[in-house]
């Protein structure tokens, strides 16, 4: 092994944090002060999830880092994929049709 | 007092059956002499030093094969009593209730505790030493892994003698299996062997894939790895994304019967029919879990007793992988008559067959290797022999059960039953025995003995198509699968005696495999050379048993079948690069992972009996444990380079 990796800056994590703070309270606000109608509220709060899910990856798990192949990458597309055929399956097969 | 403990000790150990009070007597006696021999010849510090604390992955593989061993045996005693009660119209050896709980544990016996332990046994012995590494990435995680699968297996096996066992079936359906049908401790017992042993497998699945990806010797690209190896990574793939679903499942279904919440209940809401879906996202890679690495071994011993390089190596490489994936996306084909609708039917049938494209790649790459091959019958070849034909038949099947509106018809009938046991024991089975019989030599320094086996090999392969065959045509004569008794006039007795007889021979195939190891420990033809078969790959480069640091010198890897090229070259009269001896970087030994695992243990009986104090308890002594872990600093040490000189030189090497 090379040198030990670097675990991130300082600056990253505040940056991260502060995102990740904006990024939850938008979606607290909507709903508490009934901004949005209920389709597009529901939307909302899912993309501010998929978003702090992203910047969580960056800012905190270090998805960028490490030397070599990017196992890890190839290792979150796979649950994400397995994910969504979790739950889009689920949803298919027990609508029964519905 | 007295009353109130006859009371408790009334409901706490199974009463009232002849067998199950020569159970007890037996599992008593037994124990008394395991305690009486480790305490006369005084082996209680070897136990804990040897084994009890070891994390070696050599001799972990070990003992997860003894307790695969006896784990089969448990499982086909279970099959044998289940073959006397149906073989004869109206047998009264075991009640309803009885037949229900014995295809209960069995079921779950085989797959979680028979199947899957004998395949890490062969994950542990073998993978480090095919690609050249010393050990696995995290040794002490191995060791945990081990002894969370031991414990969740002793509390599944208690459940005969204390508390009653489960008996909603091997996946255990709501709402069959929630407190409205099932009060008692059973099911239980069943979600909590199999959870504290979940945890265990999925840290198998991480610490494999690290290790292949991680530790490979140097040179050994991963497209010159050998395909056993190839295996264990599709497989571990497979378990890290498949485990986490069926730990989840089982939760929801014991928060249902612990917290009273209703996930899965019939009322307020729930849905049995979400178990039925959860489970089988699990359920389904689980069986290629299980097959992928039975395919690895056949192509290792394929290809040496053959003497040929494997054929179609890159196609092997890219099914095993194109199925590590695809294994997601077919589950339904279990529950087609829940009526989900034909576009999700239709859809989990096509997907169902397309899985079965890369399989068949695979057959014919091994046909391929063996045309013009010089073929060597050994014991090892003998499996993968007759795995050929039973697969292509357990296969066939499939396809007919994957095609959704004809499953209405073989759904849950005893065509189901011969069609998962062909390939499960036709595959799974006989791929593991084949793999036993091939790394023997390297797992205990001695071979085992060719013609007991060739008994065992013909006693199990007859049994095995006199049994399973009949239940074809019993399906189609409409026998259901988990019946217990049934009359003259359905027309069935005849084809029911005759498996029977079937499932009689593979129990003489089984004890001969006990002869066969008994009879070789004593006069087993020793291996010298370490590589007994002429072999092709690392493992066979080292002596046999292999040292504990494995490789004196790291190997550098040519090409595929690194130990081939090498044995080319010295043929050749070119000379190995000496390289110099370094001290050996090895982890220390702990009895953390034991520890841990025994309060695992008392926390799992303590929920199943509900008896929280008693969970709690086992469950802060987990944590304790993992702080303990967490302070230890001194978890390494160096074997010195003289002592590798001698060791290597009291094994016959020069180095
Ligand atoms: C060695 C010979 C074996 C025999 C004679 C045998 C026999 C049986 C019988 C009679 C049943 C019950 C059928 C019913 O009443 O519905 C059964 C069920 C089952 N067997 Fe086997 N079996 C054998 C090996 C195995 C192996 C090796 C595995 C797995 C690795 C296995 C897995 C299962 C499972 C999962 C079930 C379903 C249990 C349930 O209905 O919940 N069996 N087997
Ligand atoms: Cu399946």
């Amino acid at each position: 092994m090379s040198q030990h990796e670097a675990h991130g800056s300082v600056k990253a994590y505040v940056i991260g944090f502060l995102l990740s703070i904006v990024l939850t309270i938008i979606p607290l606000l909507l709903v508490l002060n009934h901004m949005l109608s209920k389709g597009w509220l529901v939307f909302a709060i899912m993309l501010m999830a998929v978003l702090q899910f992203i910047i969580q990856l960056v800012f905190f798990m270090h998805i960028r880092e490490g030397e070599g192949p990017k196992y890890n990458v190839m290792a979150l597309i796979l649950g994400i994929v397995i994910v969504f055929t979790i739950v889009a399956g689920s949803m298919w097969i027990m609508s029964f049709n519905g | 007092m007295l009353e109130s403990i006859k009371e408790f000790a009334s409901t706490f150990f199974v009463t009232g059956d002849p067998l199950i009070y020569g159970a007890d007597v037996s599992i008593a006696l037994t124990s008394l002499a395991i305690l009486f021999v480790l305490t006369y010849y005084k082996k209680w510090g070897w136990l804990w030093r040897e084994w009890l604390t070891t994390v070696d992955h050599k001799k972990i593989g070990i003992m997860y094969l003894i307790a695969s061993l006896l784990m089969l045996f448990r499982g086909g005693v279970d099959a044998l009593l289940m073959r006397a009660q149906l073989a004869l119209p109206g047998v009264e050896f075991l009640h309803a209730e009885h037949y229900n709980e014995i295809f209960t544990t069995h079921g779950t016996i085989m797959i979680f505790f028979m199947a899957m332990p004998m395949m890490f046994a062969l994950f542990n012995i073998v993978v480090p030493l095919q690609i050249g590494a010393r050990d696995v990435a995290y040794p002490f995680l191995n060791a945990v892994s081990f002894w969370l699968f031991m414990m969740g297996a002793m509390l599944f096996n208690i459940s005969f003698v204390i508390g009653g066992s489960p008996n909603a079936g091997w996946l255990s359906y709501p709402p069959l299996s929630e407190m409205s049908h099932n009060p008692g401790p059973g099911q239980n017992f069943y979600i909590w062997g199999i959870q504290i042993s979940g945890i265990g497998s999925l840290a198998t699945g991480i610490n494999f894939l690290v290790t292949i990806l991680k530790m490979r010797a140097p040179g050994m690209k991963l497209m010159k790895m050998p395909l056993f190896s190839w295996s264990v990574l599709s497989s571990s793939i497979m378990i890290i994304f498949a485990f986490p679903i069926l730990t989840v499942t089982l939760a929801l279904l014991f928060i249902d019967r612990y917290f009273g919440a209703h996930f899965f209940t019939m009322t307020q809401g729930g849905n049995p029919m979400m178990y039925v879906n959860l489970i089988w996202m699990w359920g389904h890679p689980e069986v290629y879990i299980l097959v992928i690495p039975a395919f690895g071994v056949f192509s290792e011993i394929v290809a040496t007793f053959s003497k040929k390089r494997i054929f179609g190596y890159k196609s092997m490489v890219f099914s095993m992988m194109i199925i590590s994936v695809m294994s997601f996306f077919t589950w339904v084909h279990h529950f087609f008559t829940m009526g989900a609708g034909a576009d999700v039917n239709a859809f989990f049938a096509v997907s169902t067959m397309a899985i079965g494209i890369p399989t068949g790649v695979k057959i014919f790459n091994w046909l391929f290797t063996m045309f013009r091959g010089r073929i060597q019958m050994k014991t090892p070849m003998l499996w993968t022999i007759a795995f050929v034909p039973c697969f292509v038949i357990g296969g066939a099947t499939g396809v007919m059960l994957a095609v959704a509106p004809a499953d209405y018809q073989y759904h849950n009938s005893y065509f189901l039953i011969a069609h998962f046991h062909q390939v499960i024991i036709g595959g799974v089975v006989f791929g593991y025995l084949a793999g036993i019989y091939y790394w023997w030599p390297k797992m205990f320094g001695f071979s085992l003995n060719e013609k007991l086996g060739k008994w065992a090999f013909w006693f199990w392969n007859i049994g095995f198509y006199v049994c399973f065959m009949p239940q074809y045509a019993l399906g189609f004569m409409g026998m259901t699968r988990r019946v217990y008794t049934y009359g003259w006039d359905l027309g069935w007795a005849p084809l029911n005696i005759i498996s029977s007889i079937g499932a009689l021979l593979m129990g003489i195939g089984f004890i001969f495999q006990v002869w066969q190891i008994s009879y070789s420990i004593k006069h087993g033809e020793r291996d010298k050379t370490g590589d007994p078969w002429n072999a092709r790959t690392l493992e066979w480069s080292i002596p046999s048993p292999a040292p504990l640091y494995n490789f004196a010198i790291v190997p550098e890897v040519k090409g595929q079948d690194a130990w081939w090229i090498m044995k080319e070259e010295m043929k050749n009269g070119e000379e190995p690069k000496k390289a110099e001896l370094e001290p050996i970087h090895m982890p220390k030994n702990s009895g953390i992972p034991f520890i841990m695992s025994v309060f695992w243990f008392i926390a799992g009986f303590g929920f199943t009996f509900t008896w929280t104090w008693m969970g709690v308890v086992g469950l802060i002594g987990v944590g304790l444990c993992l702080f303990a872990r967490s302070f230890q600093y001194d978890t390494d040490y160096y074997i010195p380079v003289d002592e590798v000189k001698r060791t290597e030189a009291s094994l016959g090497r020069v180095v």
